[in-house]
């Protein structure tokens, strides 16, 4: 997925002289072709990101188009400030390529996990928030970026990730995707937590029980009218995210409900990360599962709470 | 070394204080009728910048108030953003907007805040505030202006409790590493910071081999003496490939004879009558 993200900047630099890269101190042989042809464009400024964030900042108030490009940790907590004032404040188009979202450090430990990325970027006002399933869509979201006029966030996933994105949906930033239909139940995803929504999904089909999968891969601004125009369809709304339960797809979709459809508040079930810091280290796929977001997890969370016996419903 | 011992010991000459002429006054009253108007706002902290700011806006930059988004313009931050009523003063008196709007600054309906804000203000290029981002806009705005060709320049004024930042001096490598001689950073170093004397608080000195450390050209000049700060920016690129930095040493609340240097005048809100009056008088005529 990372591969993808940054071919399309490349290719999209090719045939734009605004876009320019901006990395910290990533891993050698990064865009080694963009330098090589388009040495004038590309940045490697060493582990300093509020610098980064500033001086993307200061070239888009010049007509310029940074792609900035680290880990999602050090590009959300460490230059937060930087992010509000010099980005959204000024409402400038500089995206953010966020290495690792989620659990996908899960080996690095806790400083690495971008785990409440979503809820303070979300939390900025013109912010984009995005993330999409595999490396198919990432294909299809990176060249919209370069026309989104504010900054955005783009988190990436592990790589590798199974396909589950179709071209056939299209795409559009702020339009989620409908992947399987409704029944009783429907499960919202974004980023890799829509794949295992969507393994529950199958699952609780086989046992008699019809689950819909929207991918929410613009969690700001949230597609509310895909959410909305299910709910007297569905018996049971269900949020996957590979987040703290704190200020990410969860509370987006929970604060939707409080606004717009309160009597729809008690059927919704968040399913995300504890407000906690990580205390085991191993894989993604073993944090998710620890923190019961694999799929056959979903579905028995979801089983429970219709046969009743399972966790409260908000 | 030798060089640079001769730096430091011009760093460390006493600046005696130059009377102020009648520029440098009227722009202090200015700046007093922003703080009536907004009944408060970082006196001192103003009045320590009104020389470099004047100098730059009247012998230095090239700025037009009829178009200010003008292309080939130089490019001025104000990174000490709490130090905006020297800022408004200036460009209000050089037209970019009426001065009256001095009265209403820090109103609810007026386009001058207690911080720049480059959406609302003319001539205002970015807005700062919160301490140590002018650099790296500034430095963006530097590597820009190369990659383009364009032989424009980018001024940023940090205050000196500003550069205890980290930012700042990431984005001292960062100008360094691209030899941004078309970037001058300017410390207004009134050495007194909001709680005390910054060697208190925290001592930037050896300060000069500081930046000629992070390869900056580096000139020390009275930042109240006008004919001086016209002469030290007359010889901008001070070197080929390296940006400039131009330690100004100012005197904080300097014209408000009883403000300078104390810190009780970094900030000040509900000044009475009596002690607007007593500012006014100080300034003079």
């Amino acid at each position: 997925m990372r591969k993808t993200c940054l071919d399309v900047v490349y290719e999209l630099a090719k045939r734009d002289e605004r876009v320019v890269f901006i990395g910290s101190d990533l891993g050698a042989g990064t865009l080694d072709q963009f330098r090589d042809e388009m040495p004038d464009r590309f940045f490697m400024e060493g582990v300093s990101e509020q610098n980064l964030i500033g001086m993307a900042a200061g070239l888009a108030l010049e007509g310029f188009i940074p792609y900035v490009n680290t880990i999602a940790t050090f590009i959300t907590r460490r230059c937060y400030e930087q992010l509000a004032v010099d980005l959204c404040l000024h409402n400038l188009p500089v995206k953010l390529i966020a290495n690792g979202g989620g659990l996908v450090y899960a080996p690095l430990g806790p400083t690495h996990l971008a785990i409440e990325d979503m809820a303070i970027l979300r939390a900025l006002p013109r912010m984009t928030v995005l993330a999409p399933c595999d490396k198919e869509e990432m294909a299809r979201l990176m060249p919209q970026t370069l026309a989104l006029g504010g900054p955005c966030y783009i988190r990436l996933a592990k790589g590798g990730d199974e396909i589950i994105s179709d071209a056939a949906h299209g795409f559009t930033i702020g339009q989620a995707i409908m992947l399987r239909q409704p029944g009783k139940v429907l499960i919202v995803g974004t980023g890799i937590t829509s794949t295992r929504a969507m393994h529950a999904a199958k699952e609780l089909a086989e046992q008699g029980i019809e689950c819909g999968v929207l991918h929410m891969h613009t969690v700001k601004p949230l597609d509310e009218n895909a959410i909305l125009s299910c709910l007297n369809d569905v018996d049971l709304l269900v949020t996957v995210e590979e987040h703290t339960l704190v200020g990410g797809l969860g509370s987006a979709v929970g604060e939707l409900l409080v606004d717009k459809a309160p009597t729809s508040v008690g059927r919704l079930l968040r399913l995300g990360i504890p407000d906690s810091f990580a205390d085991k280290y191993g894989t993604q796929d073993e944090l998710l599962e620890y923190y019961g977001l694999q799929g056959p997890q979903i579905a028995r969370r979801i089983r429970d709470v219709l046969n009743g016996a399972g966790e409260q419903v908000a | 070394m030798i060089e640079l011992a001769a730096m430091e010991r011009e760093a460390h000459t006493i600046y005696e204080p130059l009377a102020l002429d009648r520029r440098s006054r009227d722009l202090r009253r200015l700046v007093v009728r922003g703080l009536v108007g907004g009944g408060r706002g970082h006196l001192g902290s103003a009045l320590s910048a009104i020389e470099i700011l004047r100098v730059l806006y009247d012998d230095v930059m090239a700025h037009d108030p009829e178009i200010h988004n003008w292309d080939a313009r130089d490019r001025f931050l104000l990174s000490k953003g709490h130090g905006c009523l020297a800022q408004y003063a200036i460009l209000a008196d050089h037209g970019y907007f009426s001065k009256a709007e001095l009265d209403r600054f820090c109103r609810f309906d007026g386009i001058l805040g207690g911080h720049p804000d480059a959406g609302k203000i003319p001539g205002v290029e970015a807005s700062t505030g919160a301490l140590g981002h002018g650099p790296s806009i500034g430095v963006g705005m530097a590597v820009a202006a190369k990659l383009r060709g364009a032989p424009h320049r980018i001024f940023v004024v940090t205050g000196d409790g500003e550069i205890n930042e980290g930012s700042v001096w990431e984005a001292a490598m960062t100008a360094s590493k691209h030899k941004l001689d078309n970037f001058t950073l300017i410390v207004d170093y009134n050495k007194l910071q909001s709680y005390q004397r910054t060697e208190i608080v925290q001592d930037l000195e050896p300060l000069t081999s500081k930046w000629e450390s992070f390869g900056f050209a580096v000139r020390n000049v009275d930042g109240h003496d006008v004919e001086g700060l016209r002469r030290t920016f007359a010889t901008l690129p001070f070197a080929k490939g390296r940006p400039n930095a131009v330690i100004a040493h100012t005197i904080k609340g300097r014209g408000v004879a009883h403000a300078e240097g104390d810190p009780a005048w970094h900030h000040k809100s509900n000044m009475s009558a009596a002690e607007i009056d007593g500012v006014l008088q100080a300034i003079g005529d």
